[in-house]
C-alpha cells in the first residue's frame, strides 16, 4: 500500500487470460506512469479491450499480476470497490443509464457510492457537463442526445468520481464520424491536465497527437511499443508494419 | 445497334432483381386474434335474447326472467366485487412474494439461485386449482400465535392458494426483464463502484418495472378469470352465488343461459378494458428503449 507517484500508478506484469480454451492474453506487461496517456492500438480479437478490463477487475486474470497505486488487482480478496473508485471507464456503447437524465447520471454515484453531499455533487456535476460542453443539456435523457453527446456525458459521468485514471475502450468506435470529433477533444483536454488515461483506440492520428506511449498488441502480446513519433515512423516489427500499412 | 443502359431492364418490368423490389412487410395482421368493443356487446346481447326467449317459453305463473334477475343483480354485483377484491389481493401478494422470488433467481449464491429457480417452477408447472385445494386443505382455519387466534377464513385460503401461481409467473417476468436488460448496464455500475444491491434496485429494477408492465397486466387479467375457480372451494364470490340464486328460483332451466350470460358480461367489461391498455402499454414501449 505504500505507493509514492514515482514509481509506475499502473504496473501490468505477465498477464495471462482465457476465455475457456481460448487464451485472449499471453502474458502481458508494461507500466504507467502518474500523468501519462497510454494508447493501445491492435487489430480486432487481439485483446485490447480485455487487457484494459482487467485492470479494473471487470475480467479477472489467470496469471501475473497487475498493481493499482501499488494494490494487487489479482488478488481473491481485493476489495472490488475501493479499487473501482480510482479508475473510471468509458465504454464504446457510453452505457447511461436511460431513465435518468444527464445531471442524475453524472451526480448518482458520488452521491450513492460516495456518499458526498447532494448540494456539492450537483455543483461539480454542472461544471462537469459544462466542460463536456453539454451546457443546457443537463435535464435531458439519454434517449435525447446524439451518441457522441451521450459519450461526453459517460466521460461527465466517469470523471464524478474523481478517478486516479480513466480506461477509455474504443469510445468512437460507435459514434458517427461528425461526432468523434468532439469527443476526441474532450479526452485531449483531459490528458493535457495530467489525467493518467489508458486509451483502447482505432484513431491513429489521435493516439499520435495525444499518447505519450503507443502500444500495439497482436494475438494476446504486446509486440511493439514506443513514443508515437518512432512508433508510427519507424515501426521494427512486419506485424505492426502491416497493420499500419492498412490503417494509415 | 444501341444497348439500352443498364439501370432500365430490357423487359417490360421496373427490375426483375428481388433486392431492387420495394420491401413489403408480411402482414400477420389477418391472423391476429384480438378482443374488440363488438364483442362485448355480442355478449350483452346474448343475455339480452336468452333472457326474453326464455320469458316467451315460460308460463305467466312464475315470474319473468327480468324480474328474477333484477331481483338478484344487486346480489351478483356484490359477489363480483368479492371477485375483483380476491384477485386484487391475490396479486398484490403474488407479486410482493414473487418479485423477491425472481430476484432470488438471478442471485449470486447458488443455492439460492436453485432453490428459487426449482420453487418458481414448481408454482408455474402445477394447476391452478390444484394449488388452490393445497391451500384450502392444508392450512388452518385459525392460528394461534402467543394465546392470540386469527381466523383464517375461506376467502383468505384463496387467496393465498391464488398468489402461489402468481407468485410463480411474476418471479418469471422479473428475472426474464433483468436478463432482458444489455449487460452494459451492468457494467458501468460496476466499473462506478456501485455494490450488486444498489446496481439492481437503482439501476437495473427501474429500467425493468417499463418491460413486466405488459406481461404483468395480462397475468391479473388471467388470475381475475381464475378467481371464480374460488367457487369450488364455497367461498361466496360470483359463481357461488349464481348458483345459490338459481337454487332459490327452484333449479328453473331457463334461467340458467341469462344468469351465466351476465356473469359472462361482467367480467367481459372488467377485463377487456386491462386487456386493451395492455396492448397499448406494449406497443408504446416497443418503439421507445
Amino acid at each position: 500500500m505504500s505507493w509514492s507517484d514515482k514509481e509506475p500508478m499502473i504496473s501490468v506484469r505477465n498477464v495471462h487470460k482465457s476465455f475457456g480454451d481460448f487464451e485472449v492474453l499471453k502474458g502481458v506487461s508494461f507500466d504507467v506512469m502518474k500523468g501519462e496517456v497510454i494508447c493501445i492500438i491492435g487489430p480486432s480479437g487481439s485483446g485490447k479491450s480485455t487487457l484494459i478490463r482487467c485492470i479494473n477487475a471487470l475480467n479477472d486474470i489467470n496469471e501475473g499480476s497487475i498493481l493499482v497505486e501499488g494494490q494487487e488487482v489479482n488478488d481473491p480478496k481485493l476489495n472490488k470497490l475501493e479499487l473501482r473508485k480510482k479508475v473510471g471507464m468509458v465504454f464504446q456503447q457510453y452505457n447511461l443509464f436511460p431513465h435518468k437524465t444527464a445531471l442524475e447520471n453524472v451526480m448518482m454515484a458520488p452521491i450513492r457510492v460516495l456518499k458526498e453531499d447532494k448540494k456539492e455533487v450537483e455543483a461539480r456535476a454542472r461544471a462537469l457537463i459544462k466542460k463536456v460542453r453539454l451546457e443546457g443539456k443537463e435535464n435531458a435523457y439519454p434517449g435525447e442526445l446524439s451518441g457522441g453527446q451521450q459519450q461526453r456525458v459517460a466521460i461527465a459521468r466517469s470523471l464524478a468520481m474523481k478517478p486516479d485514471v480513466m480506461l477509455f475502450d474504443e469510445v468512437t468506435a460507435a459514434l458517427d464520424p461528425e461526432t468523434v470529433g468532439e469527443v476526441l477533444i474532450t479526452i485531449k483536454e483531459l490528458a493535457e491536465e495530467g489525467m493518467t488515461c489508458i486509451l483502447v483506440t482505432h484513431e491513429m492520428g489521435f493516439a499520435r497527437e495525444v499518447a505519450d506511449q503507443v502500444y500495439f498488441t497482436d494475438k494476446g502480446l504486446i509486440v511493439e511499443h514506443g513514443a508515437p513519433e518512432t512508433f508510427f515512423e519507424n515501426a521494427k516489427d512486419p506485424r505492426t508494419k502491416q497493420f499500419l500499412s492498412q490503417i494509415l | 445497334m444501341t444497348q439500352p443502359p443498364l439501370s432500365q431492364p430490357p423487359s417490360g418490368k421496373k427490375t426483375d432483381m428481388a433486392v431492387m423490389l420495394p420491401f413489403k412487410q408480411k402482414s400477420y395482421e389477418r391472423f391476429r386474434i384480438e378482443l374488440k368493443p363488438w364483442h362485448g356487446v355480442l355478449l350483452a346481447m346474448v343475455c339480452f335474447f336468452t333472457t326474453t326467449y326464455g320469458y316467451a317459453t315460460t308460463g305467466p305463473e312464475v315470474d319473468s326472467i327480468l324480474t328474477v334477475m333484477l331481483r338478484w343483480i344487486p346480489l351478483l354485483l356484490k359477489g363480483f366485487l368479492f371477485n375483483i377484491l380476491i384477485s386484487v389481493l391475490s396479486m398484490a401478494v403474488g407479486t410482493a412474494v414473487g418479485t423477491m422470488l425472481g430476484l432470488a433467481q438471478i442471485s449470486l449464491i447458488g443455492p439460492v439461485r436453485h432453490s428459487s429457480w426449482f420453487v418458481t417452477q414448481f408454482f408455474r408447472n402445477a394447476p391452478w386449482l390444484v394449488l388452490l385445494f393445497f391451500a384450502m386443505y392444508l392450512l388452518p382455519f385459525e392460528f394461534n400465535i402467543g394465546g392470540i387466534t386469527i381466523p383464517f377464513p375461506d376467502w383468505v385460503k384463496a387467496i393465498i392458494g391464488l398468489s402461489l401461481p402468481v407468485m410463480a409467473n411474476v418471479s418469471e417476468v422479473v428475472r426474464g426483464a433483468v436478463l432482458s436488460l444489455p449487460s452494459g448496464q451492468w457494467e458501468a455500475a460496476e466499473s462506478l463502484a456501485y455494490t450488486r444491491r444498489q446496481t439492481l434496485w437503482l439501476i437495473i429494477l427501474p429500467q425493468c418495472v417499463k418491460r413486466m408492465l405488459p406481461p404483468w397486466m395480462n397475468l391479473y387479467s388471467i388470475l381475475t378469470m381464475a378467481t371464480v375457480l374460488a367457487f369450488i372451494v364455497g367461498v361466496p364470490e360470483v359463481m357461488t352465488l349464481t348458483g345459490r340464486a338459481l337454487a332459490a328460483e327452484g333449479e328453473r332451466t331457463d334461467l340458467l343461459a341469462p344468469f351465466y350470460s351476465f356473469v359472462l358480461f361482467l367480467f367481459f367489461i372488467y377485463c377487456y378494458p386491462i386487456a386493451r391498455w395492455t396492448v397499448y402499454l406494449e406497443s408504446k414501449f416497443a418503439v421507445k428503449n
